[in-house]
Parts: structure tokens; C-alpha cells; sequence
């Protein structure tokens, strides 16, 4: 099996599609790096050869940013937010949406599971 | 978010005139300022802004982090004392 990009062992589905498994690579950088890299999209992931591989771990190590220095730009980027005390990193520090959506209702992914208010009375007719 | 670069960095002129004056001499005025759509300039780093939230002049210490952010991001207009019955009150005090 491949591992590119650290720990990421695509598996055998085709290319096109396992490369979408390492973090910060999508459909679409997926295609346009099989497409640099002049490899089939529709190979499977286990019949790659050595220089295939070799060709793919060239471009995403050496050209993307992925996983693990991914995640730490997007939690850097975040932890300057919350210092600069602006609107957005007030909405990161509570856990709330920060672009604006409505809180009235739903929000439910970044609140969380609901918690019952005790005393929250249901309007009467 | 996406304000056309050929235009630059919207600054209120008045505001940007007070900054570039002040920015040779003791820094130590306040600028107040109801302008929240200002852009922070490089030039503003280190001084402080009194940005208006609609009641009161928040002053605001522009720090070099700061620089490409709004002014009014930094003066919040709501003041959220937090829900009733949560004893976790993350209510912030002015």
C-alpha cells in the first residue's frame, strides 16, 4: 500500500478517489495533481507503480500544504483571531457561529448537542 | 471580504489624517473615531482608537496582528450578559 504525506494509506479504490482520504486534498486537487503528475485517475490505488508514487509524493509533500502543517495553519489562524480580540475570535472562544448565521434556531453543529434550559417556558396559545 | 484591490484599503479621510499626524510625535492621544468600516493601517499599530459601538468610544490598542482587520470588528455592539440559568456565565464585563 502507498502511504504518502505521513500516515495516509489510500486504499484500493482508484486513485482519483483515495487521495481525497489525506487531509487538505479534495476531489479537485486530487484530479489536478494526478493530472501534473500524468497518472491515470482510474488506476487502482494498489496497482500504482514505484514511480507513480514516487511522482505523487513529489508534488503533494513538496508542493501542498497537508495534513499535519494544514491543521496547524487553520488552528494558528483561529489562535490569532481569538488574540486580536476581534468579532470573529469572540465567536471561536464561545463556540458559536462566527460568519453571521442565525442562533435563534439551529446552529446545531457548532453548539453542539442540545442542553434543556430549566424554566424556559413554551409560549400558551 | 472582497473589496476590489484597485480601490486600496477603505479609511475614513478624516480619521487617516489625525493618524498621520499623530504619528510622528508623544503617541499617547486616544483618536476616537465613529468609523468602525475603516480598515487598521500599518500606521495605526501602537496607537489606540476610540471606536464607537453605537453608545461609547471602546479604545481599541492596534496591534500588528490587527493590520487588514476593520475597526468595528474590534467594538463589539452587543453586550451578552449570558442566559438565565447558566451557571457557566461567560458574560463579559465593561
Amino acid at each position: 500500500m502507498a502511504r504518502i504525506a505521513g500516515v495516509d494509506i489510500p486504499n484500493d479504490k482508484q486513485v482519483a478517489f483515495s487521495l481525497p482520504y489525506i487531509y487538505g486534498i479534495g476531489r479537485t486537487t486530487a484530479l489536478r495533481v494526478l493530472a501534473q503528475t500524468n497518472v491515470n485517475p482510474a488506476t487502482k490505488a494498489r496497482d500504482l507503480t514505484d514511480d507513480e508514487v514516487a511522482r505523487l509524493r513529489a508534488v503533494i509533500e513538496g508542493e501542498l500544504v497537508v495534513e499535519g502543517d494544514l491543521r496547524r495553519n487553520v488552528r494558528s489562524n483561529i489562535q490569532r483571531l481569538i488574540e486580536i480580540n476581534c468579532y470573529r475570535g469572540q465567536r471561536h472562544r464561545r463556540g458559536l457561529p462566527v460568519r453571521g448565521q442565525r442562533t435563534k434556531t439551529n446552529a446545531r453543529t457548532r453548539r453542539g448537542v442540545r442542553r434543556t434550559v430549566a424554566g424556559k417556558k413554551k409560549a400558551t396559545k | 471580504m472582497s473589496r476590489s484591490t484597485k480601490k486600496g484599503p477603505f479609511v475614513h479621510p478624516s480619521l487617516l489624517q489625525k493618524v498621520l499626524a499623530m504619528q510622528g510625535a508623544e503617541r499617547r492621544e486616544i483618536i476616537r473615531t465613529w468609523s468602525r468600516a475603516s480598515t487598521v493601517m500599518p500606521e495605526m499599530v501602537g496607537m489606540t482608537i476610540g471606536v464607537h459601538d453605537g453608545r461609547r468610544h471602546i479604545p481599541v490598542l492596534c496591534s500588528e496582528n490587527m493590520v487588514g482587520h476593520k475597526l468595528g470588528e474590534f467594538a463589539f455592539t452587543r453586550t451578552f450578559r449570558g442566559h438565565k440559568g447558566r451557571s457557566e456565565t461567560t458574560s463579559r464585563k465593561r
